[in-house]
């Protein structure tokens, strides 16, 4: 949406379009994404068991690939692996779309407003964001998460946390940059309120590396939410949750390779969808490196 | 009327290197300031933090059993948790400039102790991750810099972009299935082999092996640090890899790069003093920013291979619901964070005169 609303205003969608296929990488990413979206859209039609169906008789049950009913093997309570992950695809996707929504609103608004009013609030806000950006970020969510309480919700709300410096400081900069344009004092000076100057006239000029970050932050949410999952602080089984189901199979790891294998596999391939998707962005929406 | 030769107020930067100085300084200064605010807020953060977690920290000492209500108050009492949060707040910064973090509520030991305990194993491990991921990341950058738009530039990156996606909890799981599971190469956890009794002089069991003279030893001791290392340096790997080719590639483009080629210097001369002394720079401040991200994955790296390190040391601390260990923790991690970044920052700064004049 951003995305054509950027293009109307200039009439850039061809351009972008441009160069977006012609970065290559773009593409690729885009594909490993749409397939994720597939798979997690038309998961109850297309996995061949139900995610939470413990086949007795098929307990670690190893991968039969194209040829049977366990294309990815079974789990140590007989669930079909495959079928899990492709339920795991929605919940991986939720927890980026929603994380990324969060941090992009409450981000951009306060860079928006650490950008238009200077001074002490300005500050107050990028001092903030210093201190949070001075712990790594899984670190910070783990002590979010131990004031929360594990879950997957208050995991997810971690990470949005965790992510709000990046969109902040990108906010602002790009705010700082764009408001001693002459088009911001033209508007100002035809009466703009302060509120249609920031959101209406600012904001959409700023959006360009913000539709990357986002896009970066997608796979972040996704790695450090799995990363929680992991350690026991995210989903709690059965969950089928990627990194908690990692995390779950880990004791088996030296019989039955499957269970632990395809669970970080489409952990990679995700975070490597999006982040291909970004770079492509980026080399699409960074007017310095068309230049090059 | 004299007109006086030099007004006051120009006095103020009489020579080129006083105004430097005063740069130097007024940098200094700056960044420090900075630093300082930036602190200051942590250490609200980690006084909050046992504040803001559910539940009353004596009560949690005590489990399930039943005190008697005399017995708490007096608990409290003895920790301060019934004063004023301002005062508290005040006895927390005074015992830390004291180095008193608290004790532990599993082990009753000092938290600063413990920490100085874990410390030296997660140095040891960090800085081995980066010497992998610098000796194999920035020749990798440099290699598809030059060969831009080649099948080897596409390789390198699209390697890199993997090993920069790579969930490292999976990664470190493959490894030890393929060198420890499989093949038997190497050990699957801990820092050493239990036959070896190293006395710990350093902290650092590569060079205490060493000293102990013990061939043995020391091999051992590589050999339990080398996937741990290879795993928590991947993403730095990749990341310095992407930042060494962006870096190069912009620095290639620049005039002086023709001027020396047009001079005809050797091309390794080129690459190697002109363009690399300028592209490096910004590979540093990366370099540097990866260490925070390096204690992150110290995290679920040392989760994996039991090294028993600062990371595996706040992990069980949530889990035990220890949160003294988390509060101390949390606050020298960012602390070593902090002055390890301000150090790159200077270093940076000094190098790179850009930086220094930027406001």
């Amino acid at each position: 949406m951003s995305e054509t609303a950027l293009a109307r205003s200039v009439g850039l969608l061809p351009e972008f379009r441009r160069h977006f296929v012609a970065s290559r990488s773009g593409v690729i990413g885009l594909g490993l994404v749409l397939l994720l979206v597939l798979a997690a859209i038309f998961a109850p039609l297309l996995a061949p068991h139900a995610p939470d169906n413990q086949i007795r008789t098929a307990i670690l049950h190893p991968p039969t690939w194209l040829a049977g009913v366990f294309p990815l093997g079974t789990d140590d309570l007989g669930r079909d692996v495959l079928s899990r992950l492709m339920y795991g695809a929605r919940l991986s996707l939720s927890i980026g779309a929603v994380v990324v929504t969060l941090s992009f609103l409450v981000g951009t608004m306060l860079g928006l407003i650490a950008g238009f009013a200077g001074g002490v609030v300005d500050a107050l806000v990028m001092r903030l964001m210093d201190m949070m950006l001075a712990l790594p970020t899984l670190l910070l969510a783990i002590a979010v998460v131990a004031i929360l309480g594990p879950g997957l919700f208050n995991a997810m709300l971690a990470v949005s946390i965790v992510q709000l410096p990046g969109f902040v400081r990108l906010t602002r900069a790009a705010v700082l940059v764009e408001r001693s344009k002459d088009y911001v004092a033209a508007s100002r000076m035809a009466g703009a309120g302060r509120a249609r100057l920031m959101f209406l006239i600012v904001l959409p000029n700023c959006l360009a590396p913000l539709i990357v970050q986002a896009s970066l932050g997608f796979s972040n949410a996704i790695l450090d939410t799995a990363a929680l999952g992991f350690l026991g602080l995210g989903a709690q089984p059965p969950t089928p949750e990627w990194g908690t189901m990692l995390a779950d199979a880990l004791q088996f790891v030296q019989s039955a390779w499957w269970v632990v294998t395809f669970p970080g596999l489409a952990i990679l391939l995700t975070v490597l969808g999006f982040n291909l998707v970004g770079d492509g962005l980026r080399d699409a929406l960074d007017p310095r490196l068309k230049l090059g | 009327m004299r007109v006086h030769p030099h007004p006051p107020r120009y006095r103020a930067a009489t020579s080129p290197a006083e105004r430097e100085r005063c740069r130097v300084v007024g940098f200094l200064a700056r960044r420090l300031g900075l630093v300082l605010v930036t602190f200051f807020g942590i250490t609200v953060f980690s006084f909050a933090l046992i504040h803001l977690i559910p539940g009353d920290p004596i009560m949690l000492m005590f489990g399930e059993r039943n005190v008697d209500p005399a017995t708490l108050a007096a608990m409290r009492a003895q920790i301060g948790i019934d004063r004023p949060l301002i005062v508290q707040y005040g006895l927390f910064i005074w015992h830390a400039l004291h180095g008193n973090l608290g004790q532990s509520l599993a082990t009753h030991d000092s938290v600063l102790g413990e920490f100085l305990t874990f410390f030296p194993a997660t140095v040891e491990l960090a800085v081995s991750a980066m010497l992998i991921a610098v000796t194999i990341g920035i020749p990798a950058g440099i290699i598809a810099a030059l060969r831009r738009g080649t099948t080897t530039d596409y390789t390198v990156m699209g390697l890199a972009l993997t090993g920069y996606s790579m969930p490292i909890f999976w990664w470190a799981i493959l490894l030890i299935l393929l060198f420890s599971v499989t093949l038997g190469l190497t050990p699957v956890s801990g820092r050493i082999d239990i036959a070896y009794y190293i006395h710990p002089v350093t902290g650092f069991m590569l060079i205490d092996s060493l000293i102990s003279g013990d061939p043995g030893a020391f091999r051992s001791a590589l050999s339990h640090l080398i996937l741990p290392a290879i795993a928590l340096g991947t993403i730095p790997l990749a990341v310095i890899a992407r930042m060494t080719r962006s870096a190069m590639l912009e620095v290639l483009n620049e005039d002086y790069v023709r001027t020396a080629r047009a001079k005809g210097l050797s091309p390794l001369r080129v690459v190697g003093i002109h363009a690399l002394r300028n592209a490096l720079i910004p590979v540093i401040t990366i370099i540097g920013l990866q260490v925070g991200s390096l204690f992150g994955g110290a995290v679920l790296t040392e989760t994996i291979f039991a090294w028993p390190g600062v990371g595996n040391w706040l992990i069980q601390g949530i889990n035990r619901r220890d949160y003294p260990v988390l509060q101390g923790g949390i606050l020298l991690v960012a602390a070593v964070i902090i002055l390890v970044n301000l150090t790159v920052d200077i270093l940076v700064g000094v190098v790179n005169p850009r930086i220094r004049h930027a406001r």
